[in-house]
């Protein structure tokens, strides 16, 4: 921390902020979290067994008894739901997690650094960048097999040079102001400016990027189950929901809607989370 | 610097990025467990046949003679052929690559018609409808699932109302109509979520320009109003709003991978797709840098329209 007596150049005091001084970051944040309570709760909330097939009640309607209808084995589509978010939520907090704490590390280094560590860092990024995600997806997922863990860590590996690029520009930018030179100044080792002033200082685009990048990791899981590359049944997934909807979506227009619809209010409330975050973190709205 | 060596310098540059990006395909599908001979036999495999197959193919030799035979090849304009079909990959490439550059290209028209006038009315008057409408645009666009949002349009605009159909294409060649009607649910599916970025860059940038010393003087020396929006202000605004969409057209190239599976067109991805799950080798080395060189000279592209847009970026 630095005090008065160390410094002429002072470091910025880090921004004290809530999230309830945004709307967009209050609604992210309690949407997000009804979402995760809700995947967490789901043996106590769900009224049935996502996997228990009822051949009295197939093709139901939404109605008091099953709110979002049945599907063609007569599964309660609210309670599956319920499941899905379960593995949405792992893989979107896991993959964005995993990609900050690997990201954050080797950004910071290209940018305090520089040099040929910036290179031999950066390159390779550009190259992997240059790809379509979902293509870049489907190749590692063909690598390395289907399960969760798996996905979590190619989700991570693909969008790994967004977080290192975010974080190194902030650190170039942080890296050049005074308060920095002030500590090098009083003879601060470089491990102590990186970690200690140029990181806290550097993080909060970061923290958007991360919180932008749950949503899509979270659209990922779904679009890779949906093309039958993501989550195996009999696992519950929303995107897996959606491709065995299909077939009977004229007779059950409930089973796609319903599971899509899910999908679309926990990339929301990221996104919202993420807006608001910027509108805190960042007055300038910088793009 | 003048444009001329501006260019030149800019394409020189690509070509690094290019040779990496053939490295790093070459070696992820080789990394793929699976055996391309062992598909090309399927049940008829012998371990005598699949050595055959692996001779032929030149898959026994080590990998950076595969790589270097497979440059070479690649650079005279032989990209293979597709192991089962044994059509060239190029045929291929010449039937594939016009679908998909069609939707693309109709998706990016669509969203930047709809977004760029929607996002400087948004912040013309802020707070008005057309600022709702964009904000709401901009948030449900970017966290619309598109594979979803295709089966919705295919459910309630293609078998409900019977508008358009659910699936196929036609070519332009054979019949335009049929062509447009064909592709439009796909393009409006893989405009969404490009139009809510390109909406919230345009609002974003708009309002920032607006409130600039020169508007004010603009309009106090009583150019009208329409002049200073769209002529001073978005002129000034364009940058970034270019750039997210140059960004985003790797966006769409990707998106047209799970777009062209729902709506079921003969387009690129569908075939990149299909070609890694058949580990057809040269088919996914040749669509994949393809797709790779269509994102290099989009940011390219890019680059250039900067460089008019603002000729002091040249100098740098």
């Amino acid at each position: 921390m630095a005090t008065a007596q160390e410094s002429l150049a002072f470091a910025p005091r880090r921004r004290r902020f809530s999230l309830a001084r945004s709307r967009n970051a209050s609604a992210g944040a309690l949407l997000a979290g009804l979402l995760a309570a809700a995947a967490l709760f789901a043996p106590a909330l769900a009224p049935a067994d996502p996997t228990a097939m009822d051949f009295q009640a197939p093709f139901r309607g939404p109605s008091r008894a099953h709110f979002f209808g049945t599907d063609n084995f007569g599964r309660d589509i609210f309670s599956r739901v319920l499941y899905g978010y379960r593995t949405s939520l792992l893989v979107g907090t896991g993959s964005a997690a995993l990609a900050v704490a690997a990201g954050v590390p080797l950004g910071l280094a290209a940018g305090y650094v520089g040099g040929v560590l910036d290179h031999i860092i950066m390159r390779p990024m550009d190259a992997l960048i240059a790809f379509p995600a979902i293509l870049l997806t489907i190749a590692l997922v063909g690598v390395m097999g289907t399960s969760t863990a798996v996905l979590i860590a190619v989700i991570a590996i693909v969008y790994v040079p967004i977080i290192i690029r975010t974080m190194r520009a902030s650190a170039l930018a942080v890296r050049a102001e005074p308060f920095v030179e002030g500590a090098r100044a009083r003879g601060a080792s470089d491990l102590r400016l990186a970690l200690r002033h140029v990181l806290p200082n550097a993080i909060d685009p970061v923290l958007i990027q991360g919180s932008i990048l749950m949503g899509i990791a979270i659209l990922i899981e779904a679009a890779l189950s949906f093309l039958g590359l993501g989550t195996q049944p009999p696992h519950p997934s929303l995107g897996l929901m959606l491709a065995d909807g299909r077939d009977i979506m004229r007779d059950a227009p409930w089973v796609v809607v319903f599971p899509g619809l899910a999908i679309m209010l926990a990339v929301l409330s990221f996104n919202l989370l993420a807006d608001g975050l910027r509108d805190v973190l960042d007055p300038k709205g910088g793009a | 610097m003048g444009l001329a060596r501006f260019l030149v310098r800019r394409l020189l540059l690509t070509v690094p990025v290019l040779f990496g990006m053939s490295v790093v395909v070459f070696l992820l599908i080789r990394l793929v467990p699976g055996d391309p001979a062992q598909v090309i036999l399927g049940l008829r495999a012998t371990p005598e046949g699949l050595a055959a197959i692996h001779r032929d193919l030149g898959l026994d030799l080590p990998l950076h003679r595969q790589y270097a035979q497979w440059l070479t090849h690649f650079l005279t304009g032989n990209m293979g052929q597709d192991y089962r079909s044994h059509v060239p990959v190029t045929v291929l490439l010449r039937q594939r690559l016009p679908v998909t550059l069609e939707l693309a290209a109709l998706a990016m028209l669509l969203s930047v018609v709809v977004a760029i006038p929607l996002g400087v009315a948004a912040a013309v008057r802020r707070g008005g409808p057309a600022d709702r409408t964009a904000t709401l645009l901009g948030l449900v666009g970017i966290s619309i699932p598109d594979f979803w949002l295709a089966i919705m349009l295919i459910l309630f605009v293609a078998l409900e109302l019977g508008a358009l159909p659910s699936s196929g294409f036609r070519p332009a060649a054979e019949d335009l109509l049929g062509n447009l009607r064909s592709l439009i649910l796909p393009a409006v599916t893989l405009a969404a979520g490009l139009a809510a970025v390109v909406v919230r860059m345009t609002r974003a940038s708009m309002t920032e320009v607006l409130s600039r010393e020169f508007i004010r003087f603009a309009r106090a020396k009583g150019v009208r109003e329409r002049l200073v929006v769209y002529k001073h202000a978005l002129r000034n605004a364009s940058i970034p709003i270019i750039t997210v969409i140059g960004l985003q057209s790797g966006y769409l190239l990707g998106g047209a991978v799970i777009v062209e599976q729902v709506f079921d067109l003969p387009g690129l991805g569908s075939l990149t797709v299909n070609a890694t799950l058949e580990r057809n080798y040269p088919v996914v080395q040749a669509t994949a840098l393809v797709i790779g060189l269509m994102f290099v000279a989009v940011n390219l592209a890019t680059d250039v329209a900067y460089a008019l847009l603002n000729p002091r970026i040249r100098a740098q």
